[in-house]
């Protein structure tokens, strides 16, 4: 126990203010008005949905927790399940196996609900396009709001486009 | 690349009178008539070698099937059968190797060639609602082709009995995770057997190749499965390398393994500190997380990219280091494994966490021996496995690492050999930087000739990489199998949760991390 006390002492908070953003958000739609956001009461519950992935979006998404960016502070967490969400923070060139999945758990989020399209493959199928096995963007398969480009994008990106969407102050 | 072990399976089929042409390569190839497939892995399987591969190809409408074998430091060797024309069936290799069930079931599923002999045709990455006569491996089938949806179903395997029942989970998992699909069968709170169902983050990765030259497809290698990009991007890279008969300057190898091994730091911290987070102790994640950060901080600031990503290309790498960057470099490596060795005392010190993790998802030596688990997982089950060692491609013929294995094969047998890995990546990239040879870091790749083949392992973070790549006329690729080693270790898997009870599945799952994009590709 005391190593652990020494070391979360001599480490102390990493924690930063958001960095600056390069032109990589996207705000799509009408759905994105006040009203919305309001509804959300600045807390925001996040379904996560890999649609075919490489897997690195996941590790930036992933990132968003760790001490440096810690997302929760704005009052941003994940959900298990998508009965319990308000946005769903899709990734992949949605392959054909996952089109369906991609939607029930779409119909699954209760109204009001928002959906960012994050990483090159969400936003237009990147890499790997629209073939036999991807459908290729999730607007193909679901109403999208807010895109967020990268291949991944990084978690000061992700971050953004996520509090860009609720209209949190940053 | 070392394919000492081909003389070695020359000698042994001769001695069983089957016979036999090799093709010389580079690399070179068996090739053995359609017939005497199975027993060449008959005769494999008595000699104590380990299947890698199993795949297929196409050249002029007739089908090709082709197997890699290896046996430690004899490295590899691989044979292929050709099939007469009009002929769409195989012996399979199930019988001798069962890591070949699923290699063969995805054989069946793209090429629609059918392996005689295997208990299991469920179709495996073409789901039910795929229509039955696409074959997308198979020339004559478009990249782009559209394809018709219909209803269908797949039978799990069930259990009977008083008290058992099902958990099914996914493919939309709990966490920020890849898709999948898991079927539980649960007796109380303990798995009596899980059973996969994978192929949700197919993407046509092998189709996309085919239309592609090197340096186009080298991107798509890159995307493989995200988390491993560097020895995906290098393991696609030294096979199209092989193929064109040219090798990287001395500094672009040193490089590229320095880009690996600091890939191999950063995920197995991230998997230290998710495993612990998975036993609810948020302290170990936190000091990983803030690590892994660390380094995915110093990549952008050095390369250009937090994961590393497009930066091993045929030819080279994408950049260099100067001196700057190589002192920023070798100091922050040696801080990091500096803290994670601090941080191994810790866990070793705590006693919660190591109850949960000692004597869970044990596997032992001999399953893992049969199935040829890879990695991380083989060697926490005492199989002395590395493709840095035993295939010896640059720059680690010169810098063998220290291979460490260790007995349980449990969880906490998986935490332990990646703490052990952190310090050994770390020794690697001291000593690769210091001996950075001077000279150039990439060259211009030059298109190898039609009919030119190549095939290549890597030793990922995950475990072995084995890429084989065959090209056409105007430098493109006419065929390029990869075998992640989540298709290996996936089985494990299975294993290894039985008798463990369910809410230790998600500890068990981090502790393999096995890719589903790399297996699915």
């Amino acid at each position: 126990m005391q190593r652990i006390l020494r070391k979360i002492i001599k480490v102390g908070t990493v924690t930063e203010p958001l960095g600056r953003s390069e032109q990589t958000i996207e705000v799509l739609g009408s759905e994105l008005d006040r009203v919305i956001r309001k509804r959300f009461q600045k807390s925001l519950a996040i379904r996560q949905v890999d649609a075919g992935s490489c897997n690195a979006c996941e590790l930036e998404i992933h990132a968003m927790n760790n001490p440096y960016y810690d997302l929760e502070r704005f009052g941003v967490h994940f959900v298990a399940s998508p009965r319990h969400a308000d946005l769903l923070l899709v990734t992949g060139p949605v392959s054909r196996n996952m089109e369906v999945a991609l939607k029930m758990t779409y119909d699954a989020v209760p109204n009001p609900k928002m959906v960012i399209a994050a990483g090159d493959c969400a936003v237009c199928g990147g890499e790997f396009g629209c073939t036999y096995a991807t459908v290729g963007a999730v607007s193909q398969v679901i109403p999208v709001d807010v895109l967020i480009h990268g291949c991944p994008p990084t978690p000061t990106d992700l971050i953004r486009g996520i509090l860009m969407a609720v209209g949190l102050p940053e | 690349m070392n394919f000492t072990l081909t003389q070695t399976l020359v000698s042994r089929l001769h001695e069983a009178a089957i016979p036999l042409e090799t093709r010389e390569g580079p690399p070179p190839c068996l090739q053995v008539a359609e017939g005497q497939w199975a027993k060449v892995a008959q005769i494999a399987r008595q000699e104590g070698l380990r299947l890698v591969a199993e795949w297929a190809s196409e050249e002029n409408g007739a089908f090709t099937i082709h197997a890699a074998y290896a046996l430690g430091a004899q490295g590899y060797a691989l044979a292929a059968t050709q099939l007469g024309q009009g002929v769409e069936e195989f012996p399979s290799l199930v019988p001798h190797y069962s890591v070949a069930a699923r290699m063969e079931r995805i054989i069946h599923d793209f090429y629609g060639l059918k392996p005689l002999g295997h208990p299991d045709l469920r179709s495996w990455i073409k789901h039910d609602s795929w229509p039955e006569e696409a074959f997308p491996l198979r020339k004559d089938f478009a990249l782009n082709g559209p394809l018709h949806r219909h209803e269908g179903s797949y039978p799990f395997i069930g259990t009977e009995g008083e008290g058992s029942y099902e958990i099914p989970v996914g493919p939309v998992h709990a966490g920020i995770i890849e898709p999948g699909h898991f079927r539980f069968q649960v007796v109380g709170e303990q798995i009596l057997n899980l059973e996969e169902r994978l192929g949700y983050a197919h993407k046509g990765i092998e189709k996309h190749f085919e239309s592609r030259d090197a340096v186009s497809a080298a991107r798509m290698a890159a995307r493989s499965s995200g988390d491993a990009t560097v020895a995906h991007s290098w393991a696609f890279c030294l096979a199209a390398e092989q193929a064109a008969g040219r090798a990287v300057s001395p500094r672009a190898a040193h490089l590229r393994a320095v880009l690996c091994e600091r890939e191999r730091m950063a995920n197995h911290i991230g998997d230290i500190g998710a495993i612990c987070n998975d036993a609810a102790w948020v302290f170990m994640q936190m000091q990983c997380q803030r690590l892994r950060e660390d380094l995915a901080r110093l990549h952008h600031r050095l390369f250009g990219h937090r994961l590393l990503m497009d930066l091993v290309v045929p030819g080279g790498v994408t950049r260099d280091l100067d001196l700057d960057g190589i002192a920023r470099l070798r100091d922050q490596t040696q801080a990091v494994a500096g803290e994670m060795g601090e941080l191994f005392k810790i866990y070793e010190e705590n006693t919660s966490i190591r109850e949960r993790v000692i004597g869970s998802g044990g596997i032992s030596t001999q399953d893992a021996h049969t199935l040829g688990l890879l990695g991380v997982v083989g060697r926490s089950a005492e199989l002395d496995l590395d493709a840095r060692r035993d295939a010896a491609y640059s720059p680690y013929d010169q810098c063998p690492p220290q291979v460490k294995v260790c007995r349980g094969g449990d969880v906490s047998a998986r935490l332990w050999i990646r703490f052990q890995e952190i310090q050994t990546s770390a020794q690697l990239i001291e000593k690769l930087l210091v001996d950075l040879p001077e000279g150039g870091f990439q060259e211009p790749f030059q298109a190898p000739a039609e009919g030119s083949w190549g095939f290549a392992v890597v030793e990922s973070w995950r475990g072995e990489i084995a890429t084989w790549i065959r090209f056409g006329p105007g430098g493109r690729i006419q065929r390029c199998y990869v075998r992640d080693p989540s298709m290996i270790n996936w089985l494990g898997l299975e294993l290894a949760v039985r008798e463990v009870p369910v809410p230790d599945f998600p500890l068990n799952n981090k502790s393999f991390n096995c890719s589903y994009s790399g297996h699915d590709l």
